[in-house]
């Protein structure tokens, strides 16, 4: 019965209605795909609990193609928004990026900054040629730097993050990215290191700037605040400690319509490792999939039935619309 | 068991308007007014200002509010702590200040 009563409290669609909102799609900007789970971090907050023991969970060749594919037929589909784990360990990842820059997309990837200093975690493959490959392809780097001094990035991302992101950093600052008029575009993603909401995303960047720039010489082009959100691994840690209730209160109790009307899952869609469809990343670690009556697979996507579905809502929605809101690309409102 | 504190009362604060409602407002206003907005000082130092005060008020609501405001607004552990410790010198400071009245009355006592 308890747990009856908290799904009603943290009733997405109630609350959507409680403000007259109707979340429809609107585009499909962007085609988010996750590359798998596989990663050399293993990060406390974790949506995806990704690791270096996900080796078997990879997008497969196929199922990359079959995205290129959807590339080539929806030109309206104007960005590829490469994920993970960590996307780079997949063996694809140079065939998808290559590819969909050929295409003329805009292609970002979600990168962790220390897996280009870490050994494959499978092959023991140096990954040093990342940075040059980014630059040659002019992807989007968008890094995840939960702080500009060391103890709340390796309380979350694991002990010595912090100083191999810096030199990580470096590394991408020598190949033009961060830097103005390179051209290249070096965003950080910030997420705070515990159950409490992020700060505003310009305030924020402000001292990351600074702080970067004063103590190490670097710098960065935009900086992007997510709000962790309660599933999987995060989820976890709360319930350890007795705090998901309290996080989910606050959540709620953070409810921003305006926000609302922003959330991430109007203009994209996330493809998992196996090629099935989803409204979102989040949606797809809790194995919520796309709803246009049946099974969907990338294989057979049709844009008309994606843009006519209706967006599966859950509890963890709450996390994209509290105070300033949450994406991919930070702040909403 | 009851305590005198309890955590969740805190949600309560907004019951201090039961009653003279106008006058809580007011001070809700003025509260809100200082503490969620950036002015001379932004809203990260007002916070550390604020989770000081709290632990020299001894008011364990407080604590618990300005520590999650502090790392809300982009305060980290070290910069909390050092808040504390400047809580904890001035306290210090107060109490040993006043060791001057008791040296005045001591030579006054002609001690």
């Amino acid at each position: 019965m308890r747990l009856m009563a908290n799904e009603s409290a943290y009733d997405f669609e109630t609350r959507l209605r409680q403000h007259q909102l109707e979340l429809q799609p609107q585009t499909v900007e962007t085609l988010q795909i996750n590359m798998g789970r596989l990663c050399n971090q293993t990060c406390l907050h974790c949506h995806v609990s990704a690791g270096p023991d996900r080796a078997g969970e990879q997008m497969s060749r196929d199922t990359v193609d079959s995205c290129l594919a959807i590339l080539a037929r929806y030109p309206e589909i104007v960005k590829l928004d490469i994920t993970g784990g960590a996307p780079e360990l997949n063996e694809h990842f140079r065939h998808v990026v290559e590819s969909a820059a050929g295409l003329g997309r805009h292609v970002m990837v979600r990168h962790n900054l220390t897996v280009t200093l870490d050994p494959h975690p499978v092959t023991g493959e140096s990954m040093d040629w990342l940075p040059a490959f980014f630059a040659e392809n002019k992807l989007e780097v968008v890094s995840s730097l939960p702080y500009w001094s060391s103890y709340f990035t390796d309380r979350q991302r694991g002990s010595g993050t912090f100083d191999r992101s810096i030199e990580s950093i470096r590394l991408l600052n020598e190949r033009g990215y961060g830097i103005e008029h390179s051209g290249l575009v070096l965003d950080l993603v910030y997420n705070p290191a515990g159950a409490f909401l992020p700060l505003g995303q310009e305030q924020l960047k402000k001292d990351f700037e600074r702080e970067l720039m004063q103590n190490y010489g670097l710098s960065f082009n935009r900086l992007y605040t997510i709000t962790n959100m309660p599933i999987n691994r995060f989820r976890e840690m709360l319930e350890r400690r007795d705090a998901f209730e309290e996080y989910m209160e606050k959540l709620v109790g953070a409810f921003n319509p305006c926000a609302a009307g922003g959330v991430m899952c109007r203009n994209l869609v996330s493809v998992g490792w196996d090629g099935r469809l989803y409204d979102c990343d989040f949606n797809q670690m809790k194995g919520l999939r796309i709803d246009i009556g049946g099974p969907v697979h990338v294989g057979n996507f049709d844009l008309k039935k994606v843009l006519d579905r209706r967006i599966v809502f859950g509890e963890h929605c709450f996390g994209c619309t509290a105070g300033a809101g949450s994406s991919c690309t930070g702040e909403i409102s | 068991m009851m305590n005198y504190f309890e955590s969740d009362d805190l949600k309560k604060f907004p019951a201090i308007g039961k009653f003279r409602g106008e006058l809580a407002r007011k001070f809700f206003e003025y509260y809100g007014k200082v503490m969620d907005e950036d002015g001379a000082l932004t809203r990260r130092e007002k916070a550390l200002i604020a989770l000081a005060v709290a632990h020299a008020q001894k008011c364990p609501y407080c604590i618990d509010a300005y520590t999650e405001a502090c790392l809300s607004n982009g305060a980290d552990p070290e910069q909390m702590s050092e808040a504390v410790h400047v809580a904890a010198t001035m306290m210090a400071g107060i109490t040993l200040v006043h060791n001057v009245q008791m040296l005045n009355k001591l030579d006054k006592l002609g001690v």
